[in-house]
């Protein structure tokens, strides 16, 4: 290396960083506010947080809990499967399937999620029986009781589902048509048909588009759940009202639920946040951080800002002097 | 391997689309392993045609084969029926295409990208399809980016691939649909280059392109056409030194 190119110091910016005291001022007003909010409930008399610790863990709350997320699970992925198949239907050419998609959709759209869970409650008063044989005759090869075949927990499935399908239908048909019609184009000049195009190469483009939204429509079934306390499903809600009937502490048994909930969101967004790190390859030159790299960087960055304003302190100083 | 020395024979093939005839009766021959070079204004129906080839466009009028083949529709007598999507699928795969925006598969690596159809369609096995794309990436010199995603390569690179990945299915015939539009110009060359030597090593080519030079280098024909019609055809140096018909005047003149 000669002299000539080594980089002089002379010109570098050695400014001090600007400083923004409104932005204490402010964290300062909010945090103050929480601060009391949570004061006002911690010391309140009327909360014995006791009731909190003793049930948190409660065999009956921990059943629900499993309840809970059975029924969010199995709704979410048929609902998933039935959503798929809708949308295809409304794009496809036949005016016979387009028509149904957009009558189921506007029909479970259109009326209230409680009224749904409480008609599947109520089919055995429509059906006494269900039963497999030749239409319109009395040939059966069996019959069963619908309130057999169909209880509280299978019925709330059903209409959780059903439901959360004519949403669902809607955010996978947006992803199917955000992906570009060359993607098409070039998979059939491959020779590839339409059913494989669909698979290797326009539904796994259309995730990345229909995971967030997916996402929120998860943690709504989670809540969702809970209206099925109307049908006697056994859920985290239904479970601690029925303590709470018990013991006359219905806020500490609605916190014991909200914790509950709030733990199971948090615990669903992280295979979320894989999912749509899965789906996102090739689409960025960088894939997004892990919750650990961000916090790495942000540190980093603290810091840095920390050492620049004492370098630049220190140049200035030097200067002065 | 046939009989026939026509690789395509195109027969008064007409294309409306709506009220617009885009295609007037457009009848061609290539023979195997000729490079013909489409030359026209936007809108002249070259694009059109090209894509009515492998029926990404279905025909108003006329006939196609390929390779023998009727394309697009199956003749019982005097009547020709529709084909199913998978005996379309079938005659797409000996055509390969390569198009002006690349098309690549955002979701899979260069590699994946190229062993997907043979494997999935042409029922190749992984170390088959991955040997070949290997080859083929290779020859178009990308040999060192197997594992890149099309988002972290050029234009041009990314074009190379496409290539790639249309000759990855062993095609009789090569369609190129503006190439080298969308590219950045010192990004063309590389692209040509590939081109060239898939000419030389016998490919039939049909090649839409508004690279005057390419075409006058490699093409054995070229074809001028307008408003839906071929208005001109014959050996490059012909067309674009002395061309007959005043529309082609107007056109290479406005070009060159």
């Amino acid at each position: 290396m000669t002299a000539d190119v080594e980089r002089s110091t002379d010109d570098d910016v050695v400014a001090i960083p600007l400083r923004h005291p409104w932005r204490w001022v402010a964290a300062a007003a909010v945090i103050v506010v929480l601060g009391l909010l949570f004061n006002s409930l911690w010391n309140n008399e009327n909360i014995q947080k006791q009731y909190i610790w003793q049930f948190i863990f409660d065999p009956r709350i921990l059943k629900g809990v499993w309840i809970t997320l059975a029924v969010t699970i199995i709704s979410m992925v048929i609902a998933t499967i039935l959503a798929i198949i809708l949308a295809i239907m409304r794009m496809s050419s036949n005016p016979v399937l387009r028509g149904v998609s957009f009558l189921y959709i506007w029909f479970f759209r259109g009326t209230p999620l409680l009224v749904q869970i409480v008609f599947w409650g109520y089919l055995g008063l429509l059906y006494k029986q269900i039963s497999l044989g030749v239409p319109l005759t009395d040939f059966h090869i069996f019959a069963v009781d619908t309130n057999t075949l169909i209880p509280a927990f299978v019925g709330g499935v059903i209409a959780l589902s059903l439901n959360e399908a004519a949403y669902a239908a809607e955010i996978v048909r947006a992803g199917l048509l955000s992906i570009d019609h060359g993607q098409r184009e070039a998979a059939y000049s491959l020779g590839m048909g339409p059913g494989y195009t669909l698979r290797r190469i326009v539904l796994p483009q259309s995730m990345k588009v229909i995971i967030p939204p997916m996402g929120n429509e998860t943690i709504s079934m989670l809540k969702n759940t809970s209206l099925l306390a109307v049908v006697a499903v056994p859920e985290l809600y239904t479970a601690s009202s029925q303590i709470s009937s018990g013991n006359l502490r219905q806020v500490e048994l609605l916190i014991v639920a909200s914790l509950w909930y709030l733990f199971i969101t948090s615990v669903l967004s992280v295979p979320q946040f894989y999912l749509e790190r899965h789906y996102a390859r090739g689409n960025s030159r960088e894939l997004p951080p892990t919750p650990f790299q961000q916090l790495k960087r942000a540190v980093a960055r603290m810091r840095g800002r920390a050492d620049n304003r004492r370098i630049a302190a220190k140049a200035h100083e030097e200067v002065g002097a | 391997m046939s009989d026939n020395e026509l690789m395509v024979d195109a027969r008064g093939v007409r294309k409306w689309f709506g009220s617009n005839e885009v295609l007037k009766s457009i009848s061609l021959t290539i023979p195997r392993g000729e490079v013909l070079s489409l030359l026209g204004p936007s809108g002249s129906g070259k694009s059109t045609f090209l894509r009515c080839i492998n029926h990404l466009e279905s025909i108003d009028g006329g006939r196609i084969y390929v390779d023998d083949e009727l394309i697009g529709y199956k003749q019982r007598g005097d009547k020709i029926h529709e084909m199913k999507p998978r005996e379309i699928a079938k005659q797409r795969r000996k055509i390969g295409m390569v198009f002006q925006r690349f098309n690549l598969f955002p979701h899979m690596t260069a590699l994946g990208n190229i062993i997907d159809a043979p494997i999935g369609v042409n029922g190749e096995s992984k170390s088959e399809a991955t040997a070949h794309a290997r080859e083929l990436l290779e020859r178009v010199g990308l040999a060192d980016k197997a594992d890149a995603y099309p988002a972290q390569l050029s234009g041009g690179q990314q074009q190379r691939v496409a290539i790639a990945r249309a000759l990855a299915m062993k095609p009789k015939l090569m369609l190129f649909d503006e190439p080298t539009s969308a590219l950045d110009p010192e990004l063309v060359g590389d692209v040509l280059d590939v081109m060239r030597d898939l000419a030389k090593s016998g490919m039939t080519m049909i090649v839409v392109t508004h690279e005057i030079g390419f075409s006058r280098e490699v093409a054995d024909r070229m074809v001028f056409m307008d408003g839906g019609v071929v208005v001109e055809a014959g050996a490059p140096r012909d067309v674009l030194d002395n061309p007959q018909h005043p529309r082609t005047q107007a056109f290479l003149e406005s070009v060159l």
